[in-house]
């Protein structure tokens, strides 16, 4: 088939990016991919910080497991990890200790916040020694309340999370 | 060590973000090559000033609170410090609320061993060995949870009885745990105690003679695991444990793998007593008349209860008003980790980890 050449060629005669889905061919870009491969294979900090610690390892035992959705690699190092997830108080003591974890994490990173002292202060937001919230300190992206959330619902907004990564235009920005 | 040869000792930081410190301890450890020659255990990375905020709260919204010192075992918390109100007050309390309540407190020592043990075999390096007690606690957690609605912060025992009494979820999960009890004390027995690892990573290390550990005040396993037979469910009896005899595991040698030995008994003992229990429990109110309001008389009580990390005492002075004028409490892990700093001397960095854990310490409990 010959090519008319110097002229813009007309779109008509090919097929929409669902058409060539059908056919199993794939056009994506490679940030998009990304954040596919990042939704399955979020590797959480381990770091514990009060009560909602404990509800965050049964997350990963047998009865609720979360390798069912990648989450397992529990990481001890910064470093190496994406998402954090702040489970429990955080004092004042505490406070430069976050502050400095969250920014020894390569970006692009995430916060949970999971609990009722992560969100606000929960229970203890009067009192003297409390930080008020882990958004306070860093940008916090998912709010999981409860005190402590059950495993599930940690499981629920590392999905939720998944979500964001995959659908940053559903996000509202507000400013 | 020649005098020719000499090395420089460095400090070492475990913590306060370390993920075998049990949350946010924060021990500086000064290190000759790889033997520890002197300690220092800094805490307070989670103190939440819960005695200060219970001077601002009503008897009753204090319980809540002491679920979040020891997070493992919310219930027998509730217990000490509702025993020490009634006993300010003078509530005789009904009888089924008492078997009630020492049948939870029974289960949440079950519960809190099983992780005590779980996260200790992991820390030795064995991530196996942490998921069979877990899977034991997570039925232990349905059944309270079939009480009172919650998997970790009970609020379950109140001033005067308990929240709800026993129901038939609960005893169906009830039939379900007397099966995996026996066959999970069982099973793990023999996936542990003669591993070969286990045995050099334990045995005779962090050794605590009966006399050191009353001196720095151990209580609780840590304390029977060297030798000193006492338990407060025997020697000075609360609720109804007086009718019963109790059988106190105790183990000689107090060192780490003992501590690991007295738990396993311990939750035994435990089995054992629920059963009991379960089969005594009279019929009867679960509440006792106490007013709405909750205001004690002038003075002050103290009470001490038998946890599974320790004594927990729970002191409580009252200036006649709704709120406490003052409340304390003897946190069984923050006087256990006392002797940290002693007996780490001498052993290399990963028996450090191996004592740290073999404890069983909850920072929640420690920094309050």
């Amino acid at each position: 088939m010959a090519v008319k050449e110097n002229k813009i060629p007309d779109n008509t005669d090919l097929m929409s990016q669902e058409e060539l889905e059908k056919k199993g061919i794939l056009f994506t870009t490679l940030e998009k991919l990304f954040n596919w491969g990042r939704g399955w294979s979020l590797w959480p900090f381990q770091f514990g910080l009060a009560c909602c610690a404990i509800e965050m390892i049964c997350m990963t035992q047998s009865r609720f497991d979360c390798s069912r959705f990648g989450y397992e690699v529990f990481r001890n190092s910064p470093r190496q990890a994406d998402v954090m997830i702040v489970a429990g108080t955080i004092t004042e003591k505490m406070r430069p200790s976050v502050e400095l974890l969250y920014h020894q994490m390569p970006e692009p990173r995430w916060v949970i916040a999971m609990g009722n002292c992560a969100i606000s202060g929960g229970p203890f937001v009067d009192s003297y020694s409390v930080v008020p919230g882990a958004d306070q300190i860093v940008p916090v992206d998912i709010y999981i309340p409860g005190c402590p959330p059950r495993p599930e619902a940690l499981i629920h907004g590392l999905l939720q999370l998944k979500q964001k990564l995959n659908h940053p235009e559903i996000v509202k920005t507000h400013e | 060590m020649s005098d020719a040869v000499k090395t420089q000792t460095y400090t070492l930081n475990l913590g306060p973000q370390h993920p075998s410190t049990h949350g946010v301890l924060h021990v500086v450890v000064e290190m000759d090559g790889e033997y520890c020659v002197a300690s220092k255990t800094k805490i307070g990375y989670l103190h939440r000033g819960i005695e200060k905020l219970a001077e601002s709260r009503t008897y009753p919204q204090v319980i809540p609170y002491t679920d979040r010192l020891d997070y493992l075992s919310g219930i027998s918390n509730n217990l000490a410090y509702v025993l020490a109100v009634e006993k300010l007050m003078g509530v005789e309390v009904p009888e089924r609320a008492q078997y009630i309540r020492m049948i939870t407190a029974e289960l949440m020592r079950i519960a809190s061993h099983m992780v005590g043990i779980g996260i200790y075999i992991m820390d030795l390096g064995a991530v196996t060995g942490a998921f069979y007690p877990f899977q034991l606690r997570e039925r232990v957690l349905e059944m309270l949870s079939q009480l009172c609605g919650a998997r970790m912060t009970f609020n379950y025992i109140r001033i005067g009885g308990v929240a709800a009494d026993l129901n038939e979820d609960f005893f169906k999960h009830y039939e379900a745990f007397l099966k995996e009890c026996p066959a999970f004390i069982k099973q793990y027995h023999t996936l542990v105690d003669d591993n070969e690892i286990f045995h050099a990573r334990t045995k005779g290390i962090g050794k605590i003679t009966a006399e050191k550990a009353l001196n720095y005040g151990l209580t609780g396993p840590n304390l029977r695991a060297s030798g000193v037979d006492y338990d407060l469910r025997r020697d000075r009896p609360y609720l109804q444990y007086g009718k019963y005899q109790i059988n106190v595991a105790t183990t000689e040698h107090g060192d780490c793998y003992d501590r690991y030995m007295v738990r396993m008994k311990e939750v035994e003992e435990s089995f054992r007593l629920i059963q009991q229990f379960i089969q005594d429990i009279p019929e009867g109110p679960i509440m006792a008349k106490v007013p709405k309001v909750i205001k004690p008389p002038v003075g002050d009580a103290y009470h001490e209860a038998e946890n599974p990390k320790g004594i927990l005492g729970c002191y409580v002075a009252s200036d006649g008003s709704t709120n406490p004028y003052r409340v304390h409490f003897r946190r069984p892990s923050f006087s256990n980790i006392a002797i940290y700093d002693e007996i780490f001397i001498g052993h290399k960095m990963a028996d450090l980890v191996a004592i740290l854990a073999s404890f069983d310490i909850v920072l929640g409990e420690i920094d309050a």
